[in-house]
């Protein structure tokens, strides 16, 4: 996907510090040269097409809740049928296919530990397939918010 | 569900608001609204007032201390890096002996190609590695270059790893923990 310099430039500047005020999008439109209504437009577009999943916060994980990485090992034939039941079950926020044998690999979210357990125990069993549960034990670089490589994408 | 009322999230340091009075119940439902996005509207803090019973005042000031003790890691917006074109997702998997795994996981922490890093538990027989790193690139043979540098730069040559392209993303959305899907 191309983006023009102005959508680049938003993506530039405001992947960590939006500002907290009462016109937020007038106040990026002001450092930027845009009115605020031609911020919220391109904000809304790059929602549409997907560039962007919201415009808000990233919760910390370890605070925010329960989260846990988990894989399972689906026959290839039935993948897309596994990856549709895992995205069935409540709290599932990412979920990729991976060249392994562990071929599906989805990170799930509860409140606590406790609900998390059971949901996971729930899903393993409809799944009756090997699961692996890796809790995170330790955290030492964890945020997307890193610069585009605008001329790597050209 | 104690820690989601925690005093921790709860804006009680703040001068402009009396803490007392802003509802615990309004804080949890701020956080719900918070984990589907802004509105995209002039006005995003007094829609999300409208919306949890809270004044903007308090919803700017309730953000403001989450991101001041860490709930909140970044606010702005949150990229789909895959419709970018950062479509060579590679999950880098290490056994790396116990004793080592801190100070490797710390050093691969600052490695500029590598966006997320972290320590998981072994599951043997079926899953001998403890360090994950990921790196997100334009093309899988950069990837793989990258990869070849992080080996020699830090000896590595002889440790097992294993290298989990992903080809497809089933879902990809922000973490609810106290939103329902």
């Amino acid at each position: 996907m191309r983006l023009d310099a102005a959508d680049r430039q938003l993506i530039d500047s405001y992947q960590r510090s939006l500002p907290v005020c009462e016109r937020p999008y007038e106040e990026m439109g002001r450092t930027l040269g845009l009115t605020e209504e031609e911020v919220i437009q391109r904000l809304s577009a790059l929602q549409d097409q997907k560039v962007l999943s919201r415009v808000g916060p990233v919760f910390e994980h370890s605070q925010a809740g329960a989260s846990l990485l988990a894989a399972v090992a689906a026959p290839e034939e039935q993948m897309d049928l596994v990856a549709a039941r895992i995205n069935r079950a409540p709290g599932v926020n990412h979920n990729y296919a991976r060249e392994h044998t562990y071929n599906l690999w989805f990170v799930m979210t509860a409140p606590d530990n406790e609900l998390l357990e059971e949901h996971l125990d729930e899903l393993e069993k409809e799944l009756k397939l090997p699961m692996l549960r890796l809790p995170m034990v330790e955290g030492y670089h964890i945020d997307l918010g890193f610069d585009i490589d605008w001329e790597a994408l050209s | 569900m104690s820690q989601l009322f925690s005093a921790d999230y709860l804006p009680m340091d703040s001068p402009d608001s009396d803490a007392t009075k802003v509802s615990a119940w309004g804080l949890l439902r701020l956080r719900q609204q918070l984990e589907q996005g802004l509105p995209l509207v002039p006005r995003p803090y007094r829609v999300l007032a409208e919306r949890t019973g809270l004044s903007e005042q308090e919803v700017m000031d309730a953000i403001t201390q989450w991101q001041s003790n860490g709930l909140i890691k970044r606010l702005g917006l949150v990229v789909k890096h895959r419709t970018l074109g950062y479509t060579a997702n590679a999950m880098v998997v290490w056994d790396i002996p116990d004793e080592q795994v801190q100070a490797l996981g710390k050093a691969m922490a600052d490695v500029p190609f590598i966006t997320l890093c972290y320590q998981r538990p072994r599951r043997l027989p079926d899953w001998p590695y403890n360090l994950f790193c990921m790196i997100h690139g334009t093309n899988r043979e950069r990837v793989l270059a990258q990869l070849d540098s992080l080996i020699a730069g830090h000896n590595l040559q002889h440790i097992q790893y294993a290298v989990l392209f992903s080809n497809k993303a089933y879902r990809q959305r922000g973490g609810r923990y106290v939103s329902h899907d």
